[in-house]
């Protein structure tokens, strides 16, 4: 039929006055979007570069590649699981309590004496337990998942606590310190093993969320829950695993920060999770659920690394800047696409202006005075 | 009943025209509301009644024609517009704030005002309770939306209008969602608003309460108007023939099916307060159409086989195995598609692109070793595409880019791909130019040829008609007939659909 | 309250209805309970919990909280969130303070501390309503961006209290008829706005555009424009909020009012504000707030480790929200089978 290619074709696409729903932009624009945020977040890197190298010649050594590393490792782990809970239209915030109380738990176990091979899976084990309790409350009880991790950050963030008190607990043993803390090929070396460690968990939640039937799952409960659910997708199933899995991941940074540090304390990793956040949405993740890619979130990840590292060496900027470099980004990444769109509707709406006729009401009365409409 | 009529009237629409890309859905429709007088816009769905009714709401701005209020033609900008001309919509689903209470949202944003401009409440309940007094119904004035039956939603918004001294009420199928004594208690503020000298307009597939309360009709067919006059004189038939008036077999390429043997049973099947003992069986190569009012049940019905809302008695066997309750995931694999009713919000993730919208339901099969290649997806898709004669320009687009009639194959190339042995279909021609709607039928009926059991939901009476080899009418949550294709004419299938039990086929 | 109440035709709808009306007008007296129950275990326990000295306390901490949390129930009711308060409060907080140590009057010191705040909620609203940034992302924004600037000003530096005059300390401290002042500065304010949203029209269309935008535009409600003035209250009651902790503690630096966002957020879904809009009163929150902080005090008085404090706090929050969806539930199923009565 003709009307369908003419309907099909890009030209005449975006204005179907039957389309709702304001998320819904044309294909071409949405892809070219995803990928020129991508290519956005990289030339802001090189920019970061740029400037970073010209306020400081520490800036372009391997040594700031090692300490960036350390200062933005914790966060990078969960910032993988994270990606694909927001994708799926949830937010975990109680991310950072569940590490904080898996170097709690770590502590504890250690003060009383097991091997330490033996307390690495229980803390695996606290922190899935943490995951699927959000998952449980979120899925089964059908609770806003914002409102559930307000409230379990609160809980495990005080269990950690109740666990090991305001103690810290240092003597753990210095293979495995050194591990956390060590360089590929010893003294010389200069690539974190932690950063090996992330760099395996991102191709690993990248392949899941991308190029596997379970990622195809989250994408779709993100973008529409109820069209998943009439496709036979398991939503619930698919939340609570993905719950679990941030649950996990954010005890493996726990066990990852308290050997790195060589100190296991229950106020570690305080105020994470805000900065989580912000790194996913500022790699393109919308907050709303069902677009992101773990490519952006790395990127934004590596951007706020070098953010962060130039205005740290940089002689005469006060390092306060980070923080106001890292909230004007945040938002920004979301506003500035927002306004050139804005401008583009603007455009095209610009011509067709006219002005209401008002009908004739002669006999209307109205209680109360009347309002006049918004102007949109 | 005394009909006045005055000189102009208080709204018109003069050859009114809409179109939606290559659909025309409003074709110099010419329509005029005067006081004193219920007015009803009747057709099948699709015919464009309820493009004419956002016309009049200000909503859409017609292509062409006019918007006339007492005489004089107007541009509505948006809903305000219309509601300052003194318009009001009661759609449906009401629009209410259901967290604030009655008399709050009949008022919010014009609350009466005591001194420094507190919020008068006393005045304000007085005047809503005053409102619900002159419509003569009895509502708590103070309790909040939350809670109340859609009927009670209803009288909420009309004393909304009426606050608002509204002259024209137009109401969109209002009485869907009501029982008889709410629909009597509807009809008795109608009269009441008639008497006042309000202009109001009636949508409604029941023929009986048109004749009930209105005194002049418009029967509107493929989005333009074919009949215009007073009720009086006019019978059923007369209405019904207006609104279908075409060939049906030139329409619906039936083709004959040997039935096989039995493939979905369902046997005393009770959600409570939705729809309750419903038995039916649908045999392979066979169409069965579920007829009904909206509201009557057919589409809860099709969602609780599928699993996605539970029920609370009977059972439901798939080639003699039963389904598990509540579980689409089950249904899906023990052989069960399902085309649902809203292809926006639930046949479709229209941000998602048509390959990944087509191969939704294979995910697993596409993967291998875990892993899913975007090639072996395409392939699928481009396969299934086909097939159906897709038509779209790349198969990346998202979904959301395709006409109605496409999206609809999309839907059906996703449930066709898990090789289905029922397939559900409800609605599957909603919102569908006519030259695609063909083909959907055609496809249908090909399936069912080739040995698939359809379940087929249609408020189209033509479509129920043109394609069933058995009909089944409910009528407020119950089966009331059931017709093999040589029994089954509309007088039968009208009559079931508003409740009067029919003598069932063996 | 229901003087009016006509006859209702069933006695399944008068179950629905006593059940909404529970979640609607029994909330905050639920929190009371809990309240007095939990003063009450402890009092029975310890004696000395109800002595003037420890409730005074009690009352002190609970009032910037309250304050605070009466901002964010304006902003939540809408269907948004401001994570950017206790930025907003450490920013007000210390240019009060340096106003004050370099001798301004005390009156400068609250107007500036509120313009402070205003002008913070101000660029959150416009972001949010013009800009069409989700709040979440927008407040998370500025929680870093104003966190970020409160660094920037003090350099490092701390303020203390023996630069701070006296008679600013005092409200913090003092007391007017053994009512701490600040207590009596918070009430105040918690029940100006508390007035503000249930009696003017204003306030009640933000639960209009929470409980439905669409409806609420629909109406003619100016929804941008109300947005902006929630999210500019919450800054200027954030403002409040600084001012009063700088007279509390004397000592303010950059990190002032760290983290307390999330433990505003949590007194006032703990007060029945529910965190998808259009449902909750600012005494509620307000409440919520007292709750929070007599379990903190109450812990102290029972010698409990103080490290149960955060646990218990994110326990009851979820204790709250699990409760409300529980009579949520009940209510939909009394009207189902209202429904199911009717049709037989």
């Amino acid at each position: 039929m003709p009307p369908e290619l003419a309907t099909a074709t890009p030209g005449n696409a975006p204005d179907s006055p039957a389309s709702t729903g304001a998320s819904e932009g044309s294909g071409t624009s949405l892809l070219t979007r995803l990928r020129s945020w991508e290519t956005l977040i990289a030339f802001l890197i090189v920019v970061a570069c740029i400037v970073g190298s010209q306020l400081s010649g520490e800036f372009l050594t391997t040594d700031s590649i090692t300490t960036t590393t350390f200062d933005m490792i914790e966060v990078a782990l969960m910032a993988l699981p994270l990606t694909l809970v927001i994708v799926a239209a949830e937010i975990d915030l109680s991310i950072a309590s569940v590490l904080g109380l898996s170097s709690a738990v770590m502590g504890k176990l250690w003060n009383a004496g097991l091997p330490i091979e033996a307390i690495f899976p229980i803390c695996l084990a606290v922190g899935i337990a943490c995951g699927a309790f959000n998952g449980f409350l979120v899925t089964r009880l059908g609770l806003p998942s914002l409102a559930v991790t307000i409230g379990t950050m609160g809980l495990f963030r005080g269990l950690a606590f109740v666990v090991l008190g305001d103690q810290s607990v240092t003597s753990f043993p210095a293979t495995w310190t050194d591990r956390a803390f060590g360089v590929i090929g010893g003294g010389d070396g200069w690539i974190p093993n932690v950063l090996i460690l992330f760099a395996v968990l991102a191709v690993l939640f990248g392949v899941l969320l991308h190029y596997t039937p379970f990622g195809r799952t989250v994408f779709a409960v993100g973008a529409n829950e109820e069209a998943a659910r009439f496709s036979g997708v398991r939503v619930k199933r698919t939340r609570m695993l993905l719950f679990v899995m941030s649950g996990f991941v954010s005890s493996l940074a726990g066990i990852e920060m308290t050997l790195r540090q060589s100190t296991a304390s229950a106020d570690i990793g305080t105020g994470f999770e805000l900065t989580v956040v912000a790194a996913v949405v500022l790699g393109g993740v919308s907050i709303f659920g069902g677009r992101g890619r773990l490519g952006g979130v790395v990127l934004a990840l590596i951007l706020l690394g070098a953010i962060q590292k130039a205005l740290t060496l940089a002689p005469n900027v006060s390092s306060y800047w980070i923080q106001i470099v890292d909230g004007v980004l945040l938002v920004g990444s979301v506003l500035v696409p927002n306004l050139v769109t804005r401008l583009r509707e603007y455009r095209a709406h610009a011509g067709t202006r006219t002005r209401a006729l008002r009908p004739a009401r002669a006999e209307l009365t109205t209680i109360g005075p009347r309002h006049k409409e918004e102007e949109e | 009943m005394s009909v006045t009529t005055t000189e102009i009237p208080v709204l018109a629409l003069a050859g009114a025209s809409k179109s939606f890309g290559a659909v025309h859905a409003l074709r110099e429709a010419t329509l005029e509301l005067r006081a004193g007088e219920v007015h009803a816009l009747m057709g099948e769905n699709g015919a464009g009644k309820s493009t004419l009714v956002k016309m009049l709401a200000g909503v859409y701005r017609p292509d062409e024609g006019t918007v006339k209020v007492d005489g004089a033609a107007v541009a509505f900008h948006g809903p305000l517009d219309a509601r300052d001309a003194g318009v009001a919509i009661i759609y449906q689903e009401p629009t209410l704030f259901p967290d604030l209470s009655v008399a709050e949202n009949v008022f919010m944003g014009r609350q009466p005002l005591a001194s420094g401009r507190r919020i008068d409440r006393k005045a304000m309940h007085d005047q809503v309770n005053e409102l619900f007094a002159r419509l003569g119904v009895e509502l708590d004035a103070e309790r909040p939306v939350r809670g109340l039956s859609i009927a009670d939603q209803q009288i909420v918004e009309i004393a909304k209008a009426l606050s608002f001294e509204a002259r024209v009420l137009i109401m969109d199928e209002p009485t869907a969602a009501l029982s008889g004594a709410e629909v009597d208690r509807l009809f008795g503020v109608v009269r009441t608003l008639r008497e006042r000298g309000a202009a109001l307009m009636f949508i409604s597939h029941r023929l009986e309460e048109v004749f009930a309360i209105c005194d002049t009709v418009t029967v509107m067919r493929d989005g333009a108007v074919t009949f215009d006059g007073p009720l009086a004189g006019l019978t059923s038939d007369d209405l019904v023939r207006q609104m279908v008036g075409r060939d049906l077999d030139a329409l619906f390429p039936k083709e004959t099916a040997s039935v096989g043997s039995q493939v979905l049973k369902v046997e005393r099947l009770t959600r409570e307060g939705v729809f309750t003992d419903i038995s039916f069986e649908v045999r392979a190569g066979e169409i069965v159409a579920l007829a009904g009012l909206v509201g009557a049940g057919r589409s809860e019905v099709a969602r609780a086989i599928f699993g996605i809302d539970r029920w609370d008695g009977g059972s439901v066997e798939l080639l003699g195995r039963p389904i598990h309750n509540g579980r689409p995931n089950a249904a899906m694999r023990a052989g069960i598609g399902f085309v649902p009713e809203d292809r926006r919000q639930q046949g479709l993730v229209m941000d998602l692109s048509i390959a990944r919208n087509a191969t939704m339901t294979r995910t697993r099969a596409l993967a291998h070793l875990g892993i899913i290649r975007a090639a072996s997806e395409r392939a699928l898709a481009t396969e299934w595409g086909t097939r159906l004669q897709l038509k779209y320009h790349r198969l990346d687009d998202p979904v959301g880019r395709l006409s109605g009639g496409n999206q609809q194959k999309v839907v059906l190339a996703k449930w066709l791909a898990t090789q289905p042995r029922l397939l559900i279909v409800d609605e599957p021609t909603r919102g569908i130019d006519v030259g695609t709607k063909a083909e959907v039928h055609r496809l249908i009926s090909q399936l069912a040829g080739e040995g698939l059991a359809v379940l087929m939901i249609s408020s189209e009476l033509p479509e129920v008609l043109g394609m069933a080899d058995r009909v089944l009418v409910m009528h407020e949550g119950r089966l009331t007939g059931h017709f093999t294709r040589a029994e089954a004419d509309e007088e039968r299938i009208v009559r079931a659909m508003s409740g009067q039990t029919q003598e069932v086929a063996t | 309250m229901s003087a009016s109440a006509p006859p209702v035709d069933a006695g399944s709808q008068d179950r629905a209805r006593r059940l909404s009306e529970t979640v609607f007008r029994v909330r905050e007296l639920g929190i009371v309970l809990a309240l007095l129950l939990l003063i009450g275990v402890t009092a029975a326990i310890e004696p000395r919990f109800i002595h003037l000295g420890s409730l005074q306390d009690l009352a002190r901490n609970a009032s910037i909280y309250a304050v605070m949390a009466a901002g964010q129930t304006l902003v939540l009711v809408t269907r948004n969130v401001d994570l950017s308060v206790g930025s907003v409060l450490g920013l007000s907080a210390y240019i009060s303070a340096d106003l004050l140590s370099h001798g301004s009057p005390m009156i400068v010191a609250f107007v500036l501390g509120i313009l402070v705040g205003g002008a913070c909620g101000l660029l959150n609203g416009f972001l949010v309503t013009y800009g069409r940034v989700p709040a979440l992302v927008v407040t998370l924004g500025t929680l870093y961006a104003f966190r970020g600037l409160a660094f920037l000003l003090t350099g490092g530096a701390q303020i203390n209290a023996e630069s701070l005059p006296d008679s600013f300390l005092k409200i913090g401290t003092g007391t007017v008829l053994d009512v701490p002042t600040i207590a009596i500065i918070a009430l105040v304010v918690v029940i100006a706005v508390g007035l503000a949203l249930r009696n003017f029209r204003s306030g009640r269309e933000l639960y209009a555009i929470g409980s439905n935008e669409e409806a609420a535009r629909l109406a003619g409600i100016r929804t941008s424009r109300r947005v902006v003035a929630a999210f500019v209250t919450s800054g200027a009651l954030a403002g409040v909020a600084g001012v009063l902790f700088a007279s509390r503690f004397g000592t303010v630096d950059a990190t002032a009012g760290n983290g307390y966002e999330l433990t505003v957020i949590s007194a006032a879904v703990v007060g029945g504000v529910a965190i998808n809009g259009g449902v909750g009163s600012v005494y509620g929150a307000a409440l919520g707030a007292l709750l929070l902080g007599c379990i903190t005090s109450a812990l102290i008085v029972l010698k409990i480790d103080s490290f149960w404090q955060q646990a218990a706090v994110g326990a009851l929050l979820l204790i709250a929200i699990a409760f409300d969806r529980f009579i949520g539930l009940r209510l939909d199923a009394a009207l189902r089978q209202r429904s199911a009565a009717r049709a037989a």
